[in-house]
C-alpha cells in the first residue's frame, strides 16, 4: 500500500463519516419510535407534548434537526442526552476505554490462541489429529460470541464459579483512577492487585470475544501455513536438514502471517461489533451495553454518538490493518 | 531463548502460572461469603441519571426503588400501597379544596449533614411545576402554587382541583431535593455528586456496572441493616439468575417464573411473591370491528384468564375484570366479566359471525418486554378461534407501541402492562381510557361524559364511586379487556427478611436479617 493510498483513504475519512451521519440520522426519525412518546405521562396534554418535543429540538424538521446537530458536530458537541442529561460526547469518551480495553484482551487472546492453533494443526498435517483441530475450528467459528458468553457464564460463574460474571470491577473494591483505562492505568502504576481484580472480571467476556475470532485466525493462518510449507524455499530448507519446527517460526511463518492479517484483520471490527451483545450479558459497562440501552430509550443524540464513535473505530481499525499488511509485506513497502 | 528453543512443557508451566492468579480470586470468592454488613441486589435496569423529577428515567416506576433509597418523597408508602409520613407529617387541603397544608418533619438532615427546611420543599415542588424543567409530570404540580412559609408549615393556593395531588407526592418525581445544594453545584454537579436526605446516600457509582450505597447516619428513619448496599446493574433476567445462583449478589426479582420455581427450591436461596400494582390488559382501540359492541364482548368472555395464569404464568397472576387491581382505591370485586365461550358464540351470532364465518382484526403485541406476553397472546388469540374470532398476530417493539397510542394509530386490539403505583382510580381507568389523554385508545364519547366530571371531583367518596361506576360500564360495554394483575417474584438468600411491596419496588432500607 503506497503512501499515496493511504493519503487517499485519510481524505475520504469525513465523506464517510458524513455519509454514516445521514444515514443514520434518516433512519433513527423514519423507523417507528418516538422518545417523547415513551416519556409522556398519561395525563399529558397535547400542549405538554409539544412543549417536551420543543426541548428536545424535535419539533423542527429533519433536515433543520440535521443541520443543527451536525454544525454542532462539528464542534465536538454531540448533543445532550434524552434519557442520561448528560454531554454525549462525554459519556462516550467516560464509556469507550472499557470497550477499547476489553476488544484488545480479546484481540490478544484471539490471536495467540489462533496463532496456537493454526502451528499445531499444520504441524500435525496428515494425522487424525488434523481432523479433530479442523473439526474445532469449525465448532468454534459456528458458535457466536453472544452464545460463548451464556455458556461462559454458565460454565464458570455458576456451575464452577470461578469467576465473577457482571461488572468490571468489584463494587466493595475501594479504588480510584485518573484515566478511563483502568487496567492500563493499575498496570502502569503498579497495582497489580487492582489489575488482576479487573481481569478476572474481564476474562470471561473476553473470551467469549475473542473464541470466533481466534477459530477464524487459525483456519486462515493454518491455511496460508499449509501453502507457505509446500512452496520451493520450505522444501529447500527441509532438504538442508533444517528441523521443520525451526523452518514453520523462523520462514513459513512470517509469510503466512501477511494474507491472515489482510484477511482476518478486517474481521477484527466484527469482534467490536460484538462487544455489543456480550458487554449486555456480563453487565460490562462499555458502549456496546450503552449503546442497547439508548436504542430501547431512542435516545437519538447518543445513539448517533454511538454509531459514529463505532463507524470512526471501524475506519481506524481497517486503515491500522491495511498499514500494519504494508509493514510485514516488503514487496508493499518498497513497491 | 528463542521461541524454537521453548518446549511444551515450559510453555504450559508458563500458561498455568499466569492463570492462578486469575482464578485464584474466584476459587477464594465462591466460599468468601459478601463482606459483613453489605447488601447485593442484582437489579433488572441501568440508572440513567440521578436526578428523580427530570427526564425519562424520572417517570421509569422501575428505577423508583433506588431514588427511595438516596432520596426521601414527599410522602412514603407501606407495603400495602397506604400513604404514611415521610418528610412531610401532615398534608391536607382546606374544607373547600382551595388550599393546601404541609408539614414539614423536625429532624430531618440531607447527607451532608445541613437540615432539610421547607424551603427545600417549597423549591422542590416548584422545580417539579416548571414547564421549562422537563419534568413529564409537571401537569401535576403546577396544579398548586403560591407556596407560602410559617416555620414548619408550608400552604399553597389549589390553581386546579387534583384529587391525587397529595398521592402523586408518593409517586413518581415526587421528591424532595436540597435546594442550597442543588443551586451550589448545578444540574451537571448533582448528577456528579447527588445527594438526597434518604436512608443511604452515594458511596461510588460506575454507570452501567453497578451503585455502591452508605448508610446515612443522619437519617430520620433510624438506621438501616445494612451499612452498605450495592445496586448491580444486571439487566440480562438470564444473567440475574446466574447471578444469584452464583452467590454473587443477595437478592434479584423480574426473572422468568420458571426459573423462580427451580431457584427456591436450591439450599440457600429462599422466593416470595406478591402481587404489584401493574396489570396485564389489552387495548381495543374504536375503530371497526371494535365499534360493535357484540364483538368487544365476545372477545371478553371468550378469555379463560384462570387458565392463562395457571398454565402460563404458573399460577403467579390475579384474574381482574376492571382496570383496577385488588387494594386499589376503587377496585369492586362486584364487578365480574366471567368466561362464558358460549355467551362469546351467542355474541358474535347476533352480528352474523361463527367460528365458520370469523369476525377478523389484528392483535398487537410486545414479545419477551412481560413475561410471556407474546405466549399469552398466543393462547387468548386460540380461545378467540373457537368462537369465531380470527385475529392476527403482529409484533412490535414497546417504543412502537408508545408511539402508535400516542397518536391513536394502535391496532383494534393491543396488549400492554399498566402500572398504578398510587393505586388511584384516576392514574388507572382515568389516564388508560378517558379520550383526550394521549394514552388511552378508547376515544368513546361515553367514557369522555362518564370520566370528565371526576377529575375535579372534590367530594373524594362521590370520586371514587364515580369511578367504580365507570369501571362497571366499561365492563358492560366490553371497552377494554383488563386480563390480570401481575405477581413479583423476588429471589434472596436464606437468612434475609425481604419485605415485598405492592408497589412493586425492592427497598434496601427494609431489608433486615432473618
Amino acid at each position: 500500500m503506497r503512501w499515496g493510498e493511504i493519503i487517499r483513504r485519510l481524505v475520504l475519512i469525513p465523506p464517510t463519516l458524513f455519509g454514516v451521519c445521514i444515514i443514520v440520522f434518516i433512519l433513527l426519525r423514519v423507523v417507528p419510535g418516538d422518545p417523547i412518546a415513551m416519556m409522556i405521562p398519561p395525563g399529558a396534554s397535547p400542549a405538554d407534548i409539544e412543549r417536551l418535543r420543543a426541548f428536545y429540538g424535535l419539533d423542527q424538521s429533519i433536515p433543520q434537526q440535521f443541520i443543527t446537530w451536525f454544525g454542532q458536530a462539528l464542534t465536538g458537541n454531540f448533543g445532550r442526552s434524552i434519557s442520561l442529561h448528560q454531554n454525549v460526547f462525554e459519556l462516550v469518551l467516560a464509556r469507550l476505554p472499557a470497550t477499547l480495553e476489553l476488544s484488545l484482551l480479546a484481540t490478544l487472546i484471539a490471536v495467540a490462541l489462533g496463532v496456537t492453533v493454526a502451528l499445531t494443526g499444520v504441524y500435525v498435517r496428515g494425522r487424525r489429529a488434523e481432523w479433530a483441530i479442523d473439526g474445532g475450528i469449525g465448532v468454534f467459528l459456528a458458535i457466536p460470541d453472544f452464545l460463548w458468553a451464556l455458556i461462559l457464564l454458565l460454565l464458570f460463574g455458576v456451575l464452577i464459579p470461578l469467576l465473577p460474571i457482571s461488572g468490571r470491577i468489584d463494587p466493595q473494591l475501594d479504588v480510584s483512577f485518573q484515566t478511563n483505562f483502568y487496567l492500563i492505568e493499575s498496570l502502569a502504576t503498579g497495582r497489580l492487585d487492582v489489575a488482576v481484580a479487573l481481569l478476572q472480571h474481564m476474562i470471561l467476556p473476553a473470551v467469549a470475544l475473542a473464541l470466533p475470532f481466534a477459530a477464524l485466525v487459525a483456519r486462515l493462518l493454518k491455511a496460508s501455513l499449509a501453502e507457505a510449507e509446500d512452496q520451493d524455499y520450505a522444501q529447500i530448507a527441509r532438504a538442508r536438514g533444517f528441523s521443520r519446527r525451526a523452518i514453520l517460526l523462523r520462514e513459513v511463518f512470517p509469510n503466512a502471517l501477511i494474507p491472515t492479517v489482510a484477511l482476518g484483520g478486517v474481521q477484527i471490527t466484527l469482534l467490536l461489533g460484538g462487544t455489543v451483545l456480550v458487554e449486555r450479558i456480563f453487565s460490562y459497562e462499555g458502549i456496546g451495553n450503552m449503546a442497547i440501552d439508548a436504542v430501547i430509550n431512542r435516545d437519538f443524540p447518543l445513539i448517533q454518538g454511538l454509531i459514529l464513535t463505532f463507524a470512526v473505530l471501524f475506519i481506524a481499525l481497517n486503515l491500522a490493518v491495511d498499514l500494519l499488511v504494508r509493514l510485514l509485506d516488503p514487496r508493499l513497502r518498497h513497491g | 531463548m528463542g521461541l524454537s528453543t521453548l518446549s511444551r512443557r515450559t510453555v504450559l508451566q508458563l500458561a498455568g502460572a499466569a492463570a492462578l492468579p486469575l482464578t485464584s480470586g474466584g476459587l477464594a470468592r465462591s466460599a468468601q461469603a459478601a463482606a459483613p454488613g453489605t447488601l447485593t441486589i442484582a437489579y433488572n435496569v441501568n440508572l440513567p441519571s440521578f436526578d428523580p423529577t427530570i427526564g425519562l428515567s424520572a417517570v421509569n416506576p422501575t428505577i423508583q426503588s433506588i431514588y427511595q433509597a438516596i432520596f426521601d418523597p414527599y410522602i412514603a408508602q407501606a407495603p400495602d400501597l397506604s400513604f404514611k409520613p415521610g418528610l412531610l407529617t401532615k398534608w391536607g387541603w382546606n374544607a373547600d379544596r382551595t388550599k393546601v397544608t404541609m408539614e414539614l418533619r423536625k429532624g430531618a438532615t440531607w447527607h451532608d449533614g445541613s437540615p432539610v427546611t421547607p424551603e427545600d420543599i417549597v423549591w422542590s415542588l416548584q422545580r417539579a411545576a416548571d414547564p421549562k424543567s422537563g419534568n413529564p409530570i409537571q401537569f401535576v404540580w403546577s396544579k398548586v402554587a403560591n407556596y407560602r412559609i410559617d416555620g414548619n408549615t408550608i400552604t399553597g393556593d389549589v390553581v386546579e382541583f387534583e384529587p391525587a395531588f397529595f398521592k402523586w407526592m408518593a409517586f413518581l418525581t415526587g421528591y424532595v431535593l436540597p435546594k442550597a445544594y442543588f443551586e451550589k453545584v448545578g444540574a451537571e454537579g448533582f448528577e456528579k455528586a447527588p445527594i438526597g436526605s434518604g436512608p443511604y446516600k452515594v458511596d461510588a457509582f460506575e454507570r452501567n456496572a453497578f451503585l455502591r450505597l452508605k448508610a446515612h447516619p443522619g437519617y430520620w428513619g433510624g438506621k438501616p441493616a445494612f451499612d452498605t448496599v450495592v445496586f448491580k446493574f444486571v439487566t440480562d433476567p438470564t444473567s440475574r439468575v446466574a447471578e444469584i445462583e452464583s452467590g454473587g449478589s443477595d437478592v434479584t426479582f423480574e426473572i422468568p417464573y420458571e426459573e423462580f420455581d427451580r431457584l427456591k427450591a436450591k439450599p440457600g436461596l429462599a422466593g416470595q411473591t406478591k402481587p404489584v400494582s401493574d396489570i396485564a390488559m389489552i387495548f381495543i382501540t374504536d375503530i371497526a370491528p371494535m365499534l360493535d359492541r357484540n364483538v368487544r364482548l365476545a372477545a371478553n368472555h371468550a378469555i379463560d384468564k384462570k387458565a392463562i395464569v395457571d398454565r402460563l404464568l404458573k399460577g403467579y397472576g390475579v384474574p381482574i375484570s376492571t382496570l383496577e387491581a385488588p387494594g386499589y382505591a376503587a377496585f369492586d370485586p362486584s364487578i365480574k366479566v366471567a368466561y362464558d365461550p358460549e355467551l362469546a358464540k351467542s355474541l358474535l351470532a347476533k352480528s352474523g359471525y361463527s367460528p365458520d364465518k370469523p369476525v377478523k382484526f389484528t392483535i398487537q403485541t410486545t414479545r419477551g418486554f412481560k413475561p410471556k406476553d407474546y405466549e399469552m397472546i398466543q393462547a387468548i388469540v386460540g380461545m378467540w378461534r373457537k368462537v369465531g374470532i380470527d385475529a392476527n398476530i403482529e409484533v412490535y417493539e414497546i417504543a412502537q407501541h408508545f408511539e402508535l397510542r400516542g397518536r391513536h394509530a394502535l391496532a383494534p386490539a393491543a396488549f400492554y402492562n399498566w402500572g398504578n403505583a398510587i393505586g388511584d382510580p384516576s392514574t388507572s381507568t382515568g389516564f388508560a381510557m378517558f379520550g383526550p389523554s394521549p394514552h388511552c385508545a378508547w376515544k368513546g364519547k361515553d367514557t369522555i361524559e362518564r370520566i370528565g366530571p371526576l377529575w375535579g371531583e372534590k367530594d373524594e367518596a362521590k370520586r371514587i364511586a364515580g369511578y367504580k361506576a365507570v369501571d362497571k360500564y366499561i365492563a358492560e360495554e366490553g371497552e377494554v379487556i383488563p386480563l390480570f394483575q401481575y405477581v413479583q417474584p423476588i429471589i434472596h438468600k436464606k437468612g434475609l427478611k425481604v419485605v415485598s411491596q405492592a408497589n412493586g419496588m425492592i427497598l434496601p432500607q427494609l431489608i433486615t436479617s432473618a
